[in-house]
């Protein structure tokens, strides 16, 4: 009974979060703050994840969404003009609203752990049950490449042909740049590249 | 069953795809100008690919426990499909030529994208489908927006990009929840889900894709890519969208919904039905007002795709095979259709896709002309041209179930679509001649035109009782 609670009590946490943030994705003017909800919603679909006894995609999740907008987000601090002064201006005004996000956050970790220590929520209908003894990367690695090799083969596809596009699409030849030309440098001897210079003590080198 | 004896039943999609891995290094280090090799290589390989369906690619059963279906039904719609897709390769070389955007990535492209459209048609599970589709449209996103330096095929491409991510989306959310509410992704597993009546999360499920599907085959509602597509996107391109991805699309949501959805027919059958009659409706009365003949081959695009649905509305064998011949018959008016739009360039070689620039091309081209008459005439569906056949035999199936008011409609629709048809023929036939079009270069061109006016010509009718055990056969193999 108890522990059934706290995994309820933390999906619906987590259910209304990633909601609420992905809505607020949208609606959020500055760019800046849209990811940043963004980012929000993908730590608590990773905590969705963790729920149902998926810990490798909710760490996948963690890292390669948010590691990939973090650095999205790198870039648009670089390229845009964005004044820190006047962005930690409101820092006294906003900080309850930070602290309460913070809040949230430490609260969610919270439950993250103790419905993980509870245990994975079982679904009603499920054809295919998660194996307990082994861990879910070694479940997903032995059914990628021998159940689903069809599937993974066509995914490996769909990035060729990714490839192909952005390259059809941007790839120009340019006649107004100077290329590097590996076969020349490779053929350059050392004589011609290289000047003995006699230079008399005291004299210095007259280049 | 072992992992060869799978691969020896996608022995198509491996033929494909390694050709097209072999092509793509060969257009890397060998340059734009092999363009025409690599495109003749790609024919060939199309060619192979048709071959393997002979074998057991083309009845072999099932492959990748569940994953690939390799049944007649699938053999039959990559047939179509290879066949659309090499007429597509072999007509773009004179047209991009022409705007000195000759690339040779456009065959290897082709190809990826078939190899997708043969994993759709063959699939057996969800996700499948979804990784099928992604192929193929993603190469579609980028052969849309091929000419990249003319701003109208960029924003096809960007159009089509968005637009196709959406329904993807759609689609993706859909499978989710089928998945969710039936605990498993495999066709037949779905099908077991639906068996004790639909749950409100299996009817949402069923909802969403047919949704996403219904946008990849532009029915009404989600049809507003296409004219803006079509009309931007370079001829040939327009052409291979036209035929070989609504074939495959149509045979995906064919087998998704007998094979998925099969005990959910009645929850599916009022989409279908609406579907069906927006698009005859809406692809008849839009296309009026339309000047540019692209646009116009969209429009009707849209209708036809919704008589071929009508087809799947009663859910029967004989539907099913409808629908088949249906497509059949679309893809050999469309290409011809689209052929023909490549012919019409002016003196200087320039492009025009104004319907009134082919005003008297009787007195002029007498030979295209007659050719596009004929397509036109076969589109409305006017009797003595085949394209009365698919017709027919749709509202048949559809009568059969006692559906005779959908038929009846389909049938009013027709005549309004009849009339943009005939305005153009009208206006080859009657109009006072505008500026010559240029004279035909290429002899591949004019056989294939000469191939497919034949084909929709009142001979087609010899084709009646090949077609029909050849489709029936392919429709029985769903049931």
């Amino acid at each position: 009974m108890g522990t059934e609670l706290i995994q309820t009590i933390a999906f619906y946490l987590f259910a209304s979060l990633v909601i609420a943030s992905g809505a607020l994705t949208i609606v959020a003017r500055n760019p800046v703050h849209s990811v940043l909800w963004l980012i929000l919603a993908f730590f608590n679909a990773a905590g969705l994840m963790l729920l149902v006894g998926a810990e490798f995609i909710a760490m996948l999740l963690v890292i390669v969404y948010v590691g990939a907008v973090a650095v999205l987000f790198l870039f648009v601090v670089m390229m845009l003009d964005i004044d820190f002064a006047e962005l930690r201006a409101g820092f006294a005004q906003y900080l309850p609203f930070g602290m309460l996000l913070v809040i949230v956050l430490a609260a969610e970790m919270i439950f993250a752990v103790a419905a993980w220590n509870a245990g994975g929520v079982e679904f009603a209908q499920r054809l295919a049950p998660t194996p307990s003894e082994v861990p879910n990367i070694q479940a997903l690695g032995t059914l990628i490449y021998t159940r689903y090799l069809y599937i993974f083969e066509g995914a490996g596809l769909v990035l060729l042909v990714a490839l192909i596009g952005a390259i059809v699409l941007t790839h120009r030849k340019r006649g107004d740049v100077r290329v590097q030309n590996v076969t020349r440098q490779n053929m350059r001897r050392p004589e011609e590249a290289i000047r003995k210079v006699d230079a008399p003590v005291g004299q210095g080198v007259q280049l | 069953m072992t992992t060869s004896s799978s691969l020896a039943l996608t022995l198509p999609e491996l033929i494909l795809s390694i050709g097209a891995m072999a092509l793509l290094m060969v257009a890397a280090y060998g340059g734009d100008r092999l363009t025409k090799p690599i495109g003749w290589a790609a024919v060939a390989l199309f060619g192979a690919a048709a071959l393997a369906l002979l074998g057991p690619a083309g009845h072999g059963g099932v492959a990748f426990d569940g994953l690939y279906r390799a049944d007649a039904f699938a053999a039959f719609a990559k047939l179509l499909i290879y066949v659309a897709a090499a007429v597509s390769v072999l007509i773009a070389p004179g047209y991009f030529a022409r705007h000195a955007t000759l690339r040779a990535e456009y065959p290897v492209l082709i190809l990826l994208s078939a190899v997708g459209m043969g994993m759709m048609v063959s699939a057996g599970d969800l996700l499948t489908l979804y990784v099928g589709l992604e192929l193929q449209s993603l190469a579609a996103y980028v052969l849309a927006s091929f000419m990249r330096r003319d701003t109208r095929s960029a924003e096809a491409g960007l159009k089509y990009f968005v637009l196709g991510a959406l329904a993807s989306g759609i689609l993706l959310y859909g499978i989710s929840l089928l998945y969710g509410f039936t605990g498993t992704t495999a066709f037949e597993g779905v099908a077991v889900g639906f068996a004790g009546g639909l749950s409100v999360g299996e009817l949402f499920g069923l909802v969403f894709v047919l949704a996403g599907l219904a946008f990849k085959i532009s029915a009404v509602p989600f049809h507003m890519w296409t004219p803006d597509v079509y009309e931007g996107s370079p001829t040939p391109v327009t052409a291979f969208f036209a035929s070989a991805p609504k074939v495959a699309a149509m045979a995906l949501l064919v087998r998704v919904a007998v094979e998925a959805m099969g005990p959910a027919t009645e929850s599916w059958r009022q989409i279908i039905i609406f579907a069906a009659l927006a698009s005859t409706i809406l692809g008849g009365v839009a296309a009026i007002g339309q000047t540019n003949i692209k646009r116009l081959l969209a429009y009707s695009s849209i209708n036809n795709v919704g008589f071929a649905l009508m087809g799947l509305v009663p859910g029967t064998a004989a539907g099913v095979s409808a629908v088949l011949t249906y497509m059949t018959v679309y893809v050999v008016m469309t290409l011809g259709s689209f052929l023909c739009v490549l012919r019409m360039r002016t003196a200087d070689g320039a492009q025009v896709e104004d319907i009134a620039a082919l005003s008297g091309l009787s007195r002029t081209r007498p030979a295209l002309a007659a050719a596009l008459a004929i397509f036109m005439f076969s589109l409305a569906g006017i009797p003595p041209l085949f394209g009365f056949w698919p017709k027919f035999v749709v509202f048949d199936a559809v009568v059969e179930i006692g559906l005779w008011p959908l038929a009846a409609i389909g049938i009013a629709t027709s005549v309004i679509g009849a009339y943009y048809y005939l305005k153009i023929v009208k206006t080859m036939y009657f109009d006072e001649p505008a500026p010559a079009f240029a004279a035909a270069d290429s002899k591949v061109e004019n056989g294939l035109i000469a191939l497919s006016a034949i084909a929709v010509s009142p001979l087609g009718y010899l084709a009646i009782p090949l077609l029909g055990a050849v489709t029936l056969n392919a429709a029985r193999a769903l049931f």
